[in-house]
């Protein structure tokens, strides 16, 4: 073959038979359509800021033409747009596809294709974009199929309309840290004249005029930027739980009032710098805790998964309406590409069911009419009609996400390292504060509040509450950047303390697409092979182009009556030999008993029949290795909702039989996880479907595996690029370092500690050592964790 | 030295001045985006489709910009 021709919008190889479109190749008539809608608004440019980055939608993925329909009805307009008045709308979408500079350029220039889009504006770490238009020029539907139009479709559920789409905390947490970092830094101002020698001939008006303007800056930073510290300290105390923040709280009450008596009194100043300085670093700790990844989505359930509406049937013709208004006996029109949204009977003759996103498994399933059809399928092919069985809460999949609640949630947060060291430091510091009271009451009564509350003062853990953000803030990074994404960095500790992992089959070890392929059969003359690819090129089917792909040959050869026949196979004739690909049913006329129960693709080819493609899911590579290098340190199990055909294989793999489970429903896999709990494990769940979101919300971790990230996955606590698969063991590996250094920096602390406690104690903690000691405790603390994350990441090559 | 003490309410205004552009640069939702603008900033003018409905455009967007 000649040199390789790539589709200029998506970049993807444009095969034997190119679109040609104005001289450019392109590999679909879907790329060349956009091409198409582009050049004619003059809109090419978006072929130059980033080349071949256009998004490819295979014609029979797209939406069908009805699918947005129920935009045009008032009641979920309203719910979807952001503001409406007087002519104009506001409307911000989810879009999953946005993923370079020019989808930026040309998501901000949609005015050029319509004219009643006033602005769109873009916010690309969030993947969204928001829209000002006029609804009389263009209707929100339009909108929607516009943007449909040029490969970037919008996400429209349940979720995306309940969710409010700007995030007060974050701004709020902003503030905090303006205000304390203002405080901060003019507070040292005012302080530092009294650090220098002949600070005592300092005017008593200047020092007073220092102190007062002091309190004023640390009365915002205490009442505002900390108010978080004293609200939770109080909130756990109530409960009876000592949390880190009551000995903050405690420290830094003391500060302000050891300050505010030196102040009043005329002694000094206080410490204020060191107060205000305290809450700026540890607001700076929660900051960096708290950024996490704003377009991925760990909380998704099953509502950002059905659609809003359905199409309902009734004997006046169709009609639109809402996705919970469904029920049991209605009937209901499923086009191309929509999602069975309840449990249903089918009605139509045929159906191709696409169970991906709920097993793994990428083959659609064939479905005949009265069978039972279970919510979470994708119909592949033309509308079908069903009659709902249950209400779309009822049904089996949702009915396991509403059963699962998660025990392990609530008391997580009580648990976590941070809260146990807590509780010891909590007691002794105020033990050590007690004692060194009482003995300076005896012997030098004028100290003894003095050393009192100077032991509260420099005990106050603020260091020790920046390690964990620092520490697994940076694990977090690491992590992301090497596709591994966290919910949170409370993750890393759970998955550092679990013990049993417990595995999925389909799409999680195995490839989401077929690629181990077998002939089995009589052999084949590269002229057959040629026939045979050149016929499945004309079908869409997955495993059609799973046999075109598997197949090496140049030419195409011209196909004659090509047929189709839905969830059977295809036909046509090449030079005059007629040929059918399809289930051993429609070429030999068989039954479709199967005794390996794989998929297979049978062929019949020059009047007799030829025998037969094996597809199977391939392993995905490294799993070997990754199973050997887990089962050292952690109990391994698997759960499958598949038969036993591969059992040969994984008992190979894994090396024993004992934890292998078949034929899980998902309630199997929930009970199973819950049964491991009893037992006291700690159990990491990894799969990749709806048919795990049951164990993965009731597993201590759930890792989901996804080929995209930012395409739909159940919820789950981390996201696995799958391509990463490979390297789970060193992501849980690396978890045991993280704590190392928590560990470490929890030492230094207390190291700090000591030095000042020691101050504290003998009754000289002068406002000089609290505000070198405060702040060199933070830093060193903040730099050490990032920086030994980052340097043992190098080590250990995650 | 009571030149200190105007200069520091000199400093105090300068300072307060600059927390109150940041908590207006932070309610204006700034921070909100932080990558987006940089990429932004780089592109051409919008594509000049009919010169006097851009011309209309382009002040219509600036302006918005503005407010945004």
């Amino acid at each position: 073959m000649s040199e390789e021709l790539k589709c200029i919008h998506c970049g993807n190889s444009c095969g034997n038979s190119p679109v040609i479109f104005e001289g450019n190749p392109f590999c679909c008539s879907g790329c060349s359509t956009v091409y198409q809608i582009l050049n004619t608004n003059q809109l090419k440019q978006y072929y130059q800021i980033e080349p071949m980055q256009g998004i490819r939608i295979e014609d029979e993925k797209k939406p069908a033409d009805e699918t947005y329909a129920f935009l045009d009805l008032e009641k979920f307009k309203s719910k979807i747009l952001t503001f409406s008045e007087g002519g104009f709308s506001k409307v911000s979408f989810f879009i999953p596809e946005i993923h370079c500079a020019s989808c930026i350029w040309l998501l901000e220039n949609l005015n050029s294709l319509n004219p009643g889009i006033i602005q769109s504006i873009v916010n690309f770490p969030k993947k969204e974009i928001n829209i000002t238009f006029r609804e009389n020029e263009i209707s929100l539907r339009k909108l929607v199929e516009l943007l449909v139009s040029i490969h970037y479709i919008p996400e429209i559920n349940q979720h995306s309309i309940e969710k409010p789409t700007t995030d007060q905390s974050d701004k709020k947490l902003f503030l905090k840290i303006g205000i304390a970092a203002f405080s901060f830094m003019n507070a040292m101002i005012y302080h530092f004249p009294q650090y220098l020698p002949g600070h005592q001939f300092l005017e008593p008006d200047i020092r007073r005029l220092f102190g007062w303007l002091s309190v004023a800056l640390a009365i915002p930073a205490l009442t505002f930027s900390a108010s978080d510290y004293f609200l939770t300290a109080y909130k756990s105390l109530k409960k009876g739980i000592i949390s880190i923040d009551l000995p903050i709280a405690m420290g830094l009450i003391m500060l302000f009032s050891q300050s505010l008596i030196e102040i009043i009194s005329g002694k000094g100043i206080g410490y204020i710098d060191s107060l205000t300085g305290l809450v700026f670093f540890m607001l700076i700790g929660r900051w960096y805790q708290g950024k996490t990844y704003q377009a991925l989505s760990f909380e998704r359930d099953y509502k950002t998964y059905f659609p809003l509406a359905v199409t309902q049937i009734t004997e006046t013709g169709n009609q639109t309406i809402a996705l919970e208004d469904l029920k049991a006996g209605d009937r209901i029109l499923v086009r191309n590409q929509e999602i069975v949204p309840a449990d249903s009977i089918l009605k139509s003759e045929m159906a191709s069911i696409d169970y991906s996103f709920v097993t793994g498994e990428s083959m659609p399933v064939a479905k005949s009419a009265g069978d039972f059809v279970f919510a979470g399928g994708r119909q592949i092919g033309n509308a079908i009609e069903l009659t709902i069985e249950k209400e779309v809460q009822q049904s089996y999949l949702t009915q396991l996400w509403n059963q699962a609640e998660n025990p392990f949630t609530a008391d997580n947060k009580l648990k976590t390292i941070i809260n146990r060291v807590s509780q010891y430091f909590t007691i002794v510091v105020v033990l050590i504060a007690i004692i060194s009271g009482i003995f300076w009451h005896f012997n030098r009564p004028e100290i003894a509040l003095f050393a009192f509350t100077s032991v509260l003062i420099i005990a106050c853990p603020c260091a020790l509450a920046l390690t964990v953000p620092f520490t697994f803030g940076s694990t977090m990074r690491q992590f992301g950047r090497k596709g591994f994404y966290l919910k949170n960095t409370a993750v890393i500790e759970h998955l550092y303390k679990v013990d049993t992992v417990v595995f999925d089959k389909t799409g999680t070890i195995t490839n989401a697409q077929m690629s181990d392929i077998r002939f089995i059969g009589k052999k084949l003359s590269k002229e057959q092979l040629r026939m045979i690819k050149s016929l499945v090129f004309h079908s869409s089917h997955p495993l059609s182009k799973t046999i075109f792909n598997f197949i090496e040959a140049d030419e195409l050869l011209d196909v004659s009556d090509f047929q189709e026949i839905p969830s059977l196979g295809i036909s046509g004739k090449i030079n005059g030999i007629k040929l059918n690909i399809g289930s051993k049913y429609f070429v030999s006329g068989g039954k479709t008993e199967n005794e390996n129960l794989k998929t297979e693709v049978w062929i019949y080819l020059d009047s007799s029949v030829a025998g037969y493609f094996q597809l199977e899911n391939e392993y995905r590579p490294g799993l070997g290795k990754l199973i050997q290098k887990l089962q050292q340190t952690h109990e391994l199990h698997l759960l499958t909702g598949d038969n036993d055909a591969e059992k040969a294989n994984l008992v190979r793999i894994f090396g024993t039989e004992k934890n292998l489970h078949f034929n899980q429903t998902p309630t199997d896999k929930l009970e199973y996880i819950r049964e491991l709990q009893k037992r006291g494990k700690k159990v990491l769940m990894i799969g990749d479907g709806l048919n795990d979101a049951g164990a993965l919300n009731e597993s201590n971790v759930g890792i989901v595996v996804a080929d995209n990230v930012f395409n739909f996955s159940p919820a789950c606590d981390a996201i696995l690029q799958s391509d990463k698969f490979a390297s789970l063991d060193k992501f849980i590996r690396f978890t045991r370092r993280s704590m190392r250094i928590v560990y470490a920096g929890f030492l230094i602390s207390f190291l700090y500690n000591l030095v000042g406690l020691s101050f504290a104690v003998q009754g000289t903690l002068t406002p000089i050592v609290a505000a070198i000691l405060m702040p060199i405790s933070s830093v060193s603390v903040v730099v050490f964790a990032s920086f030994s994350v980052s340097l043992s990441a190098k080590v250990f090559k995650l | 030295m009571s030149v200190v003490f105007i200069l520091v309410f000199a400093a105090i205004i300068m300072a307060g001045a600059f927390l109150i552009a940041f908590i207006w640069s932070v309610k204006n939702g700034q921070y909100e985006d932080t990558y987006t603008p940089s990429v932004r900033m780089l592109f051409d003018d919008p594509p000049v489709k009919v010169a006097e409905e851009t011309e209309k455009g382009k002040k219509e967007k600036s302006r918005s910009d503005q407010s945004q």
